[in-house]
């Protein structure tokens, strides 16, 4: 059939053809399949044959000698050549003519009763094969479309990819925020351990320096007292408790 | 804008009569060029006749028409001794 078309459009083709580009390179901007020899899809299967009339002759043939003779004229023609034929012996009758004259009248006796039938059963097998490709043609496009929605189904679903990514960065965030509060909180142990420290050993310093002073200052006031002034103290508080008595005693 | 397309280009249906001997001489007659012109022949016979969707007798009688008459072309010169007249 692609040759029957290359043949009929040969020259319109050479008139249209577009600058040769070679075969292995393949630039995006060239068009593809506009031109008339590519056609794709391939056309469908044409429904009849060319016509042909009697069996024998095709129909062009009448349709040639239509405008010079007229619908009579290949009739005459071959009327004309049978009988040419006939008398000058070209076509001998002898008993092969007899034989064949029988087996065609058998052949077209039976194509005339039971051609149709067969036909018909052809056409039924022609139907099935048909049927056949096409079933495996739609369930290929069938599946092919269930792979198409399942891919898009898919690509769906991979947008929810950012929330995915928002939870675990919001994770990570909260993992780093925890860290750097433990370990503040761990600085300021330490911090304050140190100045604890400091202020207790202040304290304690001035602490014992305080004592120590207080009984320095006893020792030396101890040491300081003579003898003499004791025994004058001494006496001294016999005489106020005696006074005291006496107004204790008074008053009572 | 009708461009002049080569004589050895052209179908045969379009050549005129005094420029045949000239197409005849101008076509491939190498081995490979005959095998081309056998295959086209035979694809576009097989291509109205056969691969058609409701394929018909004609098709086939045709072949076999011509077949019958070039056997019977090939045993003419045995056929012609059963020839009833001598002289025609």
């Amino acid at each position: 059939m692609l040759s029957r078309l290359v043949l009929r459009a040969a020259p319109a083709a050479l008139r249209n053809l577009p600058p040769p580009v070679t075969v292995g390179v393949l630039h995006t901007t060239r068009p593809l399949h506009t031109t008339q020899q590519c056609l794709a899809p391939l056309p469908p299967l044409p429904e009849k044959g060319g016509e042909v009339r009697y069996g024998l002759i095709p129909a062009e043939f009448f349709q040639f000698l239509y405008p010079k003779t007229g619908v009579t004229g290949p009739y005459m023609l071959g009327t004309g050549l049978l009988l040419y034929l006939l008398s000058k012996e070209i076509y001998v009758i002898n008993h092969e003519t007899v034989a064949a004259a029988c087996i065609l009248s058998v052949i077209i006796y039976g194509i005339k009763k039971y051609g149709s039938d067969v036909a018909a059963f052809a056409d039924k097998l022609n139907e099935e094969k048909i049927a056949k490709a096409l079933a495996v043609k739609n369930e290929a496009i069938k599946d092919l479309e269930t792979a198409i929605e399942q891919e898009k189904k898919e690509q769906w679903r991979v947008e929810g990819r950012s929330y995915l990514f928002d939870a675990k960065r919001n994770n990570i965030a909260m993992v780093l925020e925890t860290n750097y509060r433990e370990r503040l909180l761990t600085v300021y142990n330490e911090v304050k351990k140190r100045l604890d420290y400091q202020v207790a050993l202040q304290n304690l310093k001035r602490q014992k320096e305080q004592d120590h002073m207080i009984q320095w200052v006893e020792k030396n006031v101890i040491q300081s007292i003579t003898p003499q002034q004791q025994k004058e103290s001494v006496a001294k508080c016999i005489l106020d408790l005696k006074a005291l008595s006496k107004s204790a005693q008074a008053a009572v | 804008l009708c461009a002049a397309v080569l004589l050895k280009d052209m179908k045969l249906m379009d050549v005129k009569l005094g420029q045949l001997p000239t197409w005849l001489a101008m076509r491939d007659f190498t081995p490979g060029g005959i095998l081309g012109a056998v295959r086209r022949g035979y694809d576009r016979y097989y291509n109205k006749y056969i691969n058609v969707r409701k394929g018909g007798l004609g098709g086939v009688s045709m072949v076999l028409a011509g077949y019958v008459v070039v056997s019977y072309i090939w045993s003419y010169s045995h056929l012609k001794h059963d020839r009833r007249r001598k002289y025609h």
